[in-house]
Order: structure tokens, then sequence, then C-alpha cells
């Protein structure tokens, strides 16, 4: 019988994803942090670790949500589209969406409620718009498939799949504003994304934002 | 609440031999000797410490009957109360007095289970109300010497609780690391957690509510109602009258026990099979397995439990309502909390549904309480918390060896004496 003890020295020793580094670096320290479809806590965990962080996190997954349990996280099993509307207003700090806004149901939903529950919000996502997902569909015409998109469109939770350009939009839509926001690709690469939205767009395989109310509260 | 051996009952029931009627009897009569001397320790309060009650009314002197297991470490941290269900007792880990069953709990609850009793100190108490040796209808009134029967004033979930504190002060343990139970023990946590939030360190409500519904409420009257009905059950005063609402009792635990059963879990278990028999008999013998099985439930039940106790008991949990007892707020029942709460459903648990487990997080994140919360997939309805489901065992082993881990209790297998897990 493994003991829990050795499980959570495993998952310890874990690399970090280069997209939770990112998001590491735009969390405050000592912050209040939910995230939203958390996994198993790794990114909670590494939040915690090196930033001292009160964090909460939602997980859809049962097993998951045990192996966060086993670590030590606070986690609810439930769903972004549904379980968010229960939070109130302003709660945390930081409300974290990574790698999750494309599989939602109702991803303009599910942004406002982040940016309700959270004085700001980060939000990372796969670039649909980089170049070899255009040049997929440009020279084969079908749906891409990538390291990032491994699954047929059948079979794939990702149901809204967008651009940086088109997420840009929708944060103007929802009334936020872009504090910081960085495209990267596998290999750990960082494109700041400053205003050249058009160049990230093609060359960042996924992209963080860190996002406020226009309305500054 | 139900019995933890429901997997393990007999097939077939036998009629009743004239050998089986005594052993009835006998474990009848055992069963009222555990009343008064409980096979447990037992701690007893004067008068002068009488309970003020949620009714108004004081109740003392009183006793509460009680098991421990596991060792308090020299800190006194390793503490872990479980609360016991309806008709449940405080023989959660050990060979049952009466009836000589295993623990209901034996299987979360031991040497190297989840509530690992080689690390932690775990207390098992006896509920105010019962009849396994804690102050309840049964006992004797000082002022009469004679049982209480229904001048024992009835009490509430509250009410346990403040006994429970009594008897944790008793122990001399300021602070539980956590207050663990299912269904109406479900209910205690909650009402610890909210109203001794510094004395809980975690706490773990698993197949519970934050109020009893309507739907509950039903099912309790019908029980009651059917004990009531019974004559032996002479106004209450059957003990004094050497008989006993035996048949009422049965029936109530049979209505009950349906409750803790699921459609499917039913189905899976009895269908349409008949009992002992290859056609039907014409006759309103018990030709289903269901009704054999059920009738079982009920005639067991009776001659370990006391009917005026359930008629307590069943009241005390229909009057729980966190959310009223704060002006209609939920989450101000935990308002600034620093406990760390694991709420735990089933899906197919219609008694206690998952809805209500997700009122008392909705309530606890309004708060920005640490919480976790997992439902359970399950067939077996809200007997499920009593049973093998190793999901749920998983849940609760990671949350208390965290927990632990956060607050520098020994690892498991390093308390001295202790098993080490392999």
């Amino acid at each position: 019988m493994a003991t829990t003890d050795t499980s959570y020295a495993g998952a310890e020793t874990a690399r970090p994803r280069v997209d939770h580094l990112l998001i590491a670096e735009m969390v405050a320290t000592g912050s209040r942090v939910l995230d939203v479809g958390c996994g198993d806590g790794a990114l909670l965990q590494l939040l915690t670790d090196t930033k001292a962080v009160d964090g909460r996190g939602i997980e859809l997954n049962r097993e998951k949500v045990n192996a966060s349990v086993k670590r030590g996280l606070s986690v609810i099993q439930g769903d972004a589209d549904r379980d968010l509307a229960d939070y109130p207003d302003q709660a945390f700090d930081y409300a974290i969406l990574s790698l999750t806004i494309q599989a939602t149901r109702y991803p303009k939903t599910v942004l406002e409620h982040l940016l309700r529950i959270g004085h700001r919000a980060i939000v990372s996502f796969p670039n649909f718009g980089h170049w070899k997902i255009r040049g997929q569909l440009l020279l084969t015409g079908r749906m891409p498939m990538t390291e990032n998109l491994p699954e047929p469109w059948y079979l794939s939770p990702d149901g809204h799949l967008c651009t940086i350009k088109d997420f840009a939009d929708l944060v103007a839509i929802v009334g936020a504003e872009v504090e910081d926001a960085v495209a990267f690709n596998s290999s750990g690469t960082r494109i700041p994304i400053k205003n050249a939205w058009s160049f990230q767009n093609m060359m960042g395989e996924k992209a963080v934002f860190l996002l406020r109310r226009r309305d500054g509260r | 609440m139900a019995d933890p051996n429901v997997e393990h009952a007999p097939e077939a029931i036998v009629a009743k031999t004239t050998a089986a009627a005594t052993d009835a009897a006998a474990q009848a009569t055992a069963a009222l000797a555990e009343v008064h001397r409980p096979t447990s320790h037992v701690a007893t309060f004067s008068e002068s410490e009488a309970l003020t009650l949620d009714s108004g009314q004081t109740l003392g002197p009183f006793q509460i009957a009680y098991q421990t297991y596991g060792a308090l470490n020299a800190d006194k941290s390793n503490a872990i109360l479980i609360c016991h269900a309806l008709t449940g007792d405080q023989h959660v880990a050990n060979r049952h007095p009466v009836t000589g069953k295993p623990g209901w709990w034996e299987i979360l609850v031991g040497p190297g289970k989840p509530v690992d009793t080689d690390r932690f100190f775990v207390i098992c108490s006896n509920i105010l109300g019962g009849c396994m040796g804690s102050t309840g209808p049964a006992s004797i009134n000082p002022k009469t010497d004679k049982p209480y029967a229904l001048d024992f004033p009835v009490i509430t979930i509250g009410d346990m609780v403040d006994a429970q504190v009594r008897l944790v002060d008793h122990l001399g343990i300021g602070t539980l690391f956590s207050v663990v139970g299912g269904s109406m023990g479900g209910m205690q946590v909650l009402e610890w957690a909210s109203r001794h939030p510094d004395r809980v360190a975690t706490a773990i409500p698993i197949a519970t509510a934050p109020w009893h519904s309507a739907q509950n409420i039903a099912f309790h009257e019908v029980g009651r109602q059917a004990v009531m009905a019974d004559p032996q059950w002479c106004e209450g005063n059957y003990i004094d009258r050497g008989t006993r609402p035996a048949r009422g009792l049965a029936v109530a635990r049979m209505a009950a026990h349906i409750t803790y059963l699921s459609e499917k879990a039913l189905e899976e278990k009895f269908g349409r099979n008949l009992q002992n028999r290859s056609a039907r008999s014409f006759s309103f013998d018990a030709d289903f397995k269901i009704e054999s099985y059920l009738r079982h439930q009920g005639s067991t039940f009776v001659d370990r439990f006391d009917a005026n106790s359930y008629l307590y008991i069943t009241r005390a949990m229909d009057y729980f309502d966190l959310e009223a007892e704060h002006g209609g707020k939920l989450a101000s029942a935990f308002t600034g909390t620093r406990t760390q709460f694991c709420v735990v459903s089933f899906t197919s648990d219609w008694l206690y549904p998952t809805r209500d487990s997700k009122d008392i997080v909705k309530a606890l994140n309004a708060v920005a309480a640490n919480v976790s919360f997992v439902e359970i997939e399950s067939s077996k309805g809200h007997d499920a918390f009593l049973l093998e489901e190793p999901e749920f065992f998983d849940t609760v082993r990671g949350f208390i060896d965290a927990a632990a881990r956060k607050r520098g209790l020994a690892a498991r297998g390093t308390v001295a004496g202790g098993i080490g897990a392999v």
C-alpha cells in the first residue's frame, strides 16, 4: 500500500508547466486565488509553494479532485459553467482559468464570472491562430490536430477554440482591460504581446492574459 | 444509520423457532441493561452541571457513554470525534456488546484505516437521547425513579453537540483535530463547526444536509406514527408496564430502511425474486426477497433499540435547520471560520442528495472558508457512507493525511507502538 506521503513527495518534485510558471509570475505574493478547472492541483500547489497564496480550486473530474485534496488543497468538485454563479463578488484577488475556457459551454459568461469573482482574471488558452494550425487547415482542408489539440474534432472537448485576436475581442466585449499578456510556444519561448497582435497570433502556441475590469474595481 | 452489515443479512428468514425467540428476548434484555450499565466508558455530570437545552428546559444530572481508540498525544492535538447517525452508537470500531456484530464504521476507523487509530485518538459517544448508555428516554428519571419515557425533554442536534462538548471538556481536550460523521452524524459535525469553530480544526460532514427536508420529515412522521399506533407502546410507558412496541418500531425501521437504499440497489439486490419458494403463495407471507429482507431488518432492530429513543432522535433531526438558526442565512453559521471542511455526498443518495451538500459548500464559499467537496459515484443510496466505497475512503484518507501534515502531526506508523504502513 502506497502512503499518501509518497505520492505527495512525487507530486512536489514534478517540473512545473511553462504556462503555470507564467501565471505564477503574474500573481502577487500572499493573494487569494481561485483556480477554475484546477486539474490535479499542480498550479495551486506551485502558487502555494512559491507565492504563499490562499488558494481554492474547482475541478470537474473526481479523481483529480481527490488528487488535489491529498495535496492538502481546498478543491470543490464542480463545473465552471454551472458553479461559478454561486461565488460572491470580488471574493478573490485572482480568478484563474488555465487552458479551460475553450472547453466551457459559455466562454463569455464564464469570463464575466471570473471578472466578477476576482479583482483580476488570468486566462490561458491554446491559440487557434498559430501558423501550424493555419497551415494544416489550409493544406489539408481538415480540422487541425497538434500537440496542443491532440483529439479529432469529434472527440475533442474543446468546443470553443479561438485565436489570440478573437480573445482580445472578447475581452473588449466584456468590458475588461488587458494588464499583461504573453504568448508562448511549447519550448517555453515567450513572445510578449503589446500591440502587434498579428505577429503573436501567428507565432504563439498558447497565450496567458491578465485582465482587470475596466471600472477598476 | 442503517446496519453496516446489510450485505451479510441472511438470505433466508426462517420462521422464528422458540430458541430464536428466546435469543431475541435475551438480546432485548441485554439492550435494556446497556441503557443503565453500558459496556463503555461513562462520563457523568451532576445536577449542577445540567444542560440548558434549545427548548429552554434543563437536563441534569446526565451521563454520556463513549468509546475511545488509540492514544491521545502529549499536546492533545490528535483527537478525532466520530458522530453517529440515527440508529448508530458509540461502538464505531469494536464488536457490538448486544448484537455481537463488528463496529458500524470498522471499515473506515481502525489501525491503518483512513481514520487511523494508530495515529489518532478517536472518540465516539452515544448521543444524548440514545439508548446505549447516554441519558435518554429509557434512562431512569431521578425525580420519579422510573424511566423518563415521554417526560424526557425534546432535544435538538445542537443539544447533542452541547453534551459532546461536555465530554470533550471532561477528557481535557481543547481543539479536536477533526469531527467526522455521516447523515445525522454530519448534522452534528455542522453544529460543532458552527457553534465551536475554534475547537474544530477540520470537519468532515458526509451524506448530510444543512436542514431536514419536508420529504425527510414526512418519512420520520410515518415511523413515529407506526410506533405510537402500537398498543404495546402504552403512551410511551412500555418499559414500566413490561411491554414492548416491537411491531410498531419494526414497521418504522422497515419504512426507513427503504429510504437508505436506491431503487437501483433494490433492483440489483432483490429484483422480483422470491424468497425460498418457486411460486407465489397466494397469501401475505413474505413471498418476495425484499419483503423478507425488510422484515429481518425490522425484527433485528427492535431487539437492540429503544422505541422512545427513535421518536426523540427523529424529532431532533426534523428540527435541524442550520439556516433558520442563523437568521435565514446559512453562510452566517460559518462566518469567520478557520475550520477546514471536506464535504462528501453520494450520487444515488436521494435522502440527503448532493444538492444539500452543495448548499453547505455554497455557504462555506460565501464566507471564504477552506472547503473541499467530492461527490462519490455509487449505486448504493444513502447507505453508501457505511459501505466499502474505495473512492470515498481515498478522499477521507487524503484529506486527513494532508491536514495532519499541515498541523505537524506524526505521519502514519511513527506513533510509538503503532503499526507502520507498508
